[in-house]
């Protein structure tokens, strides 16, 4: 009975995108009722297995080559382990929240089947990604999701800025994808098979392999598509942008789910990456977590403030992917990744029921005054505030505590970067509250704003539950159930529960908090009551590089205006003057001037035939007497 | 029964000039009718091709004894798919030339004889008849073009006709020489390729005759350096045109340098394959890179073709099952998709704006005028540029996992060409349909609104992406039916002295 579930899991939203997309385009309530519909039977159906306890494979066979020498087997399955079902929840809960969400946000938007025919062809391509039991399968749906996210990016695609940021995704992504593609090729090469199972039960029965440099070098390759797909540095350029999109999409795609998917596929392949590998990972990881946080404290859109914090909890993800060891367990990145999907949904979310209420308005200096206008959505704003701090007892206390006592574990040198971003965090997190939920009103959009109805409202409140006490649930022994290590016994209470992280690595927990204190008060000193931005005034020019995102995009456009358009350029001129020209005009006209010299000696004159002639046997003569 | 779609397509092309002038409705439904027959018989080919029972024969008589020309047609997988194809692309392209008004009959005639050519050519197991059909393609050709297409047609025409007549010269003295070196060796005098195969030529042969004989078919597949014909002509020629010419002749080149050069001469396949894999690989990333800077929008499809076809020649040239077969599935996915593509710029664009210049496209908002046209473009952008779920995803995969082993930095280069692929159709894709210059109001557009898309458009559109999806969500349909064919191939290739 349960066997046909994780088939319908994945392939409803596939039929609502695909009837949406043939019947009912212009019906706004058809297509919203039919992409909810199926996200929400999805996210009942995965509570189901979850419940039921389900795991294992289910597959069929998709390309089968061969020729003695090498086989190429490429199955298409759907692989269930405490992973994938956990990531299943995730996707189709929050996406639930954010499909319900969206009927409210996007109402009066004349695309609406687009938009909920795009919402599900992306719910479909990351369900395949959660589910894959293999790499070339993970991948279809890793581009999958990259054309679904290019799609919702550009869904104004009227507005330039749309338009670009989707391209500009689309190709930052391809990038990675294609080192992400050479490392499976590399995979299989080496190992001749695809499919996770094989890989694990291959590396587990020889732990030397391991060691192989080439598989060494798939790992890196394989981070490529992660660093990518998660937007990782010096990848991470496209994510800020990609904010150009609605903001449900923003929430739901580049907060939550997608962007996620490379911290989880890390995870998924997690047995063989080698130890350099993985220590190149943690420290991108770390870098790219504290250059989004510096980034933040500059930014002055709502959504890009959330957006650079996305990067900086990415970051953390993937630097504890990258310090979990060889062999080790980084189920504390998936628990931060799964908290960080509730809490940081819950952000954006709130944040587009501000803009919303603002008439898309999203600077926070023409905010203010909002909490009392916009009760439920600041409460809930604040609740979610708290957990991405890491303030207990909120869920991302407990997924933050982890990461930090990972990296006080591993290294020094990382736990320094992990404290000083979390108080970067707590910095340019209460810097947003300070600025556009309280203090004085800023301009005159604030004066009109009033509560969002229910249909955003609660989604705000389903989502804050699981903000505020997902760190009590178990998540991270559940996952660690994945990785074979056994953890430590559990803490039973709450009381309990929330001691535990002091009494288990007190330098993290206690050093956590402090980062959070010295941010909150930070920001408490300089954007109370305030109604500019004293930063710049104290930084001068690194306040500019700040906001300027230390000028990584205008670098990238140089490079690349130097570079490709440069070759493209080049090559275009060799295509047409070189070759069209001097070669093929080059035959022509020689042709041509032969035919023109031979005409010559063509005059109709008997004498000159008769004079050649002569010459002619005159040569052939002189040409026999020689020899 | 395959040979029928030869015979039908003539039959039907020869009808056509028995028509009555003024009849340009009938001349339509009778070509569109020749077609879905030859595709019928195509279909029902694939369906009852066993691959276990190998090679097909179909018809084998004596036609010129002298000379020991025989008409000897048969079927191999590679040729069922290819034939396949054919069929498809053939009734594409009379569904988005319906609008053709200017000799009706005329151009049908012509059509179907490029198509019975090519048909021919698919079939053909003795090596002068496959020669025979493939100048039969040609000449039609060169009239659709010079007398239905547009800028530059005559020069376009002229020139793609010099350089598959500078190919046929290259290919006939391989062929004679081939002929005559077998007859020496074996006494047995022959144009049978399955005999052929079988015999030795000397390696200091076939050092010669084989680049003689592959550059000579590879000119027709856009084989860099002697790819310019490709653009300009694809440019000169009508929308049909521009769909058959990549989408099938194309193929006749690369079918050609694997039916013929390599099982020939499987020697000399071993002598030059790095320096074809540096071409092809040279072909793909520089047609990309040209692709880019396109400012007709026509040109951009051209050379992305260009690009493509680099791929079934790096895949040719890997000599292992997995790349070959990578290389004959590319071969139809590439001929769906630019059929495709040419089919949305040529008709749907085209013949309605009357300019292909992206910056004029820029101005008019076709997005919001042509809805149907813009979502066809980004589903065939999406599928050229290799999204999975779509043939050229499969296709250019398996070319990649070929070549990793046989040229690993090749492999390396021709995924950069698959990401500059992006680039460039995102580019076409924002441009033409999507750009912010159309948010401006249009007076010329508000005032002239554009005819909408019609239903042998949408029908031609859709026949076209249902194939690709079909082949691309479940490949083996088609690689059941090719790896038996490409097995036996490279057995015979390995035992002739390939690798």
């Amino acid at each position: 009975m349960t066997g046909i579930f994780p088939w319908l899991i994945l392939f409803l939203p596939l039929l609502a995108a695909a009837g949406i997309t043939l019947f009912a385009l212009d019906h706004r309530a058809v297509s919203a009722r039919l992409s909810i519909g199926a996200v929400v039977i999805s996210f009942a159906l995965s509570v189901a297995l979850f419940v039921h306890g389900t795991r294992g494979e289910t597959r069929f066979n998709w390309i089968s080559l061969s020729d003695g020498a090498a086989s190429w087997i490429v199955d298409i399955g759907l692989r269930l382990d405490p992973l994938s079902l956990m990531m299943l929840l995730v996707v189709t809960g929050v996406g639930s929240a954010i499909h319900i969400y969206s009927y409210g946000y996007m109402h009066d938007d004349p695309g609406v089947g687009r938009y909920f025919a795009g919402l599900s062809l992306f719910t479909f391509s990351m369900l395949g990604i959660v589910l894959a039991t293999n790499f070339l399968m993970l991948f279809i749906f890793w581009e999958l999701v990259g054309v679904s996210s290019w799609l919702l990016i550009g869904f104004w695609f009227e507005r330039p800025a749309a338009a670009d940021a989707a391209k500009k995704a689309f190709l930052t992504n391809r990038v990675g994808d294609f080192g992400f593609l050479l490392g499976i090729i590399l995979v299989w090469a080496v190992l001749g098979t695809m499919d996770f199972g094989q890989l694990q039960k291959m590396m587990a029965a020889n732990p030397a392999l391991i060691g192989n440099s080439t598989i060494g070098i798939a790992g890196f390759l394989i981070f490529c598509g992660a660093a990518g797909k998660s937007a990782q540095f010096p990848l991470h350029v496209w994510l800020p942008d990609a904010m150009e999109g609605p903001t449900p999409v923003s929430a739901l795609i580049h907060a939550a789910t997608m962007v996620a998917a490379g911290v989880y596929m890390l995870c998924r392949v997690h047995f063989m990456l080698a130890a350099d590998a993985l220590e190149f990972i943690a420290w991108i990881g770390g870098i790219t977590a504290l250059l989004a946080a510096l980034m933040a404290i500059q930014q002055n859109d709502i959504k890009r403030i959330l957006a650079y914090s996305t990067l900086s909890q990415l970051g953390y993800m993937v630097m504890t992917v990258g310090l979990s060891g060889v062999g080790g367990n980084p189920s504390a990145a998936m628990f931060h990744l799964t908290t960080h999907a509730f809490f940081k949904a819950l952000l954006f979310l709130g944040a587009g029921s501000v803009i919303l209420a603002l008439h898309h308005e999203q600077d926070i200096w023409k905010m203010g005054g909002l909490s009392k206008k916009m009760p439920v959505t600041f409460w809930t704003f604040m609740i979610a505030t708290l957990a991405l701090c890491g303030v207990p007892p909120f869920s991302g206390f407990f997924s933050k505590d982890e990461i930090l006592a990972t990296a006080q574990r591993t290294s020094p040198a990382l736990f320094a970067l992990g404290v000083a971003v979390a108080g970067l965090t707590t910095f340019y997190m209460f810097r947003l509250i300070f600025v556009a939920f309280t203090g004085p009103v800023k301009s005159q959009l604030p004066d009109h704003a009033h509560e969002s109805p229910a249909v955003i409202t609660l989604p705000l409140v389903a989502l804050a539950v699981p903000s505020l006490l997902a760190g009590f649930w178990g998540i991270d022994r559940f996952y660690a159930s994945q990785f074979g290590t056994g953890e430590a016994e559990a803490a039973t209470g709450w009381v309990a529960q929330l001691t535990a992280p002091f009494a288990h690595a007190p330098g993290a927990a206690f050093g956590g908090l402090a980062a959070v204190v010295i941010g909150f008060l930070a920001a408490f000193a300089l954007y109370w009551n305030k109604v500019q931005d004293p930063l710049p005034a104290m930084l001068g020019v690194v306040a500019r590089w700040l906001r300027d995102r230390f000028y990584f995009d205008e670098l990238y456009a140089k490079l690349i205006a130097a570079t490709q358009d440069a070759l493209a350029t080049l090559a275009d001129f060799v295509d047409r003057w070189l070759i069209a020209g001097l070669f093929v005009k080059g035959t022509h006209g020689s042709v041509e001037l032969t035919g023109r010299l031979l005409r010559l000696v063509q005059t109709g004159n008997l004498q000159t035939y008769s004079l050649m002639f002569v010459a002619g046997v005159a040569v052939l003569l002189l040409f026999m007497l020689i020899r | 029964m395959l040979a029928w779609t030869i015979y039908i397509s003539f039959l039907g092309a020869g009808l056509l000039t028995l028509l009555p002038r003024n009849s340009a409705a009938l001349a339509r439904r009778l070509a569109l009718l020749t077609a879905l027959a030859g595709l019928a018989v195509a279909v029902a080919g694939l369906i009852r091709f066993d691959p276990a029972a190998g090679t097909r024969m179909i018809a084998d008589v004596p036609w010129i004894p002298a000379l020991h020309i025989r008409y000897f047609l048969a079927a191999d997988g590679i040729s069922v798919t290819l034939v396949l194809l054919t069929g498809l692309a053939a009734v594409a392209g009379i569904l988005f030339s319906w609008n053709i008004e200017q000799r009706t009959k005329e151009f049908f005639a012509f059509y179907l004889a490029l198509i019975g050519g090519v048909y021919g050519v698919f079939l053909s197991f003795d090596l002068f008849l496959l020669f025979v059909f493939y100048e039969i393609a040609i000449i039609p050709k060169y009239f659709i073009i010079a007398i239905w297409g547009s800028t530059r047609r005559e020069y376009g025409a002229m020139k793609l006709a010099l350089y598959s007549f500078v190919g046929s010269a290259m290919v006939l003295i391989g062929m004679i020489a081939a002929f005559v070196v077998a007859g020496h060796l074996t006494g047995h005098y022959t144009f049978d390729l399955t005999v052929l195969a079988r015999v030795p030529f000397p390696a200091s042969f076939q050092r010669w005759a084989f680049p003689l004989v592959f550059i000579g078919f590879g000119i027709l597949a856009g084989l860099w350096p002697f790819h310019t014909w490709a653009p300009t002509g694809h440019v000169a020629a009508p929308t049909a045109a521009s769909m058959l010419l990549a989408g099938v002749v194309m193929k006749l080149g690369t079918y050609g340098c694997l039916r013929v050069a390599m099982t020939l001469f499987p020697a000399g396949v071993t002598m030059w394959r790095t320096e074809i894999a540096v071409l092809a690989v040279i072909g793909i990333v520089y047609g990309a890179m040209v692709a880019l800077v396109q400012k007709d929008f026509k040109f951009v499809i051209g050379y992305s073709s260009v690009s493509h076809m680099g791929f079934v020649l790096l895949g040719l040239v890997t000599l292992n099952q997995i790349g070959l077969d990578g290389a004959v599935l590319q071969m139809f996915s590439h001929g769906i998709l630019a059929g495709l593509l040419f089919g949305v710029v040529g008709r749907m664009v085209y013949d309605r704006t009357h300019t292909r210049e992206l910056a004029d496209l820029e101005t008019m908002n076709l997005g919001r005028a042509l809805p149907f046209a813009a979502v066809t473009f980004v589903i065939a952008a999406v599928a050229s540029m290799g999204l999975p779920g779509f043939s050229g995803f499969v296709a250019e995969l398996q070319v990649l996992v070929g070549a990793w082993s046989a040229f690993p930095k090749a492999a390396i280069a021709a995924g950069v060409g698959i990401v500059i692929g992006v680039a460039y159709l995102l580019r076409a894709v924002q441009r033409a349909f999507f750009s912010d210059m159309a948010a401006r109001p249009v007076e010329a557009a508000a005032h002239h609104p554009l005819p909408p898309i019609s239903w042998p458009e949408r029908i031609g559109a859709g026949l076209l992406i249902a194939a690709s999806l079909v082949v691309g969500l479940y490949p083996q349909v088609l690689l059941n039916v090719i790896s038996p064919g490409v097995a036996s191939l490279l057995e015979a290739m390995r035992k002739g002295g390939a690798l």
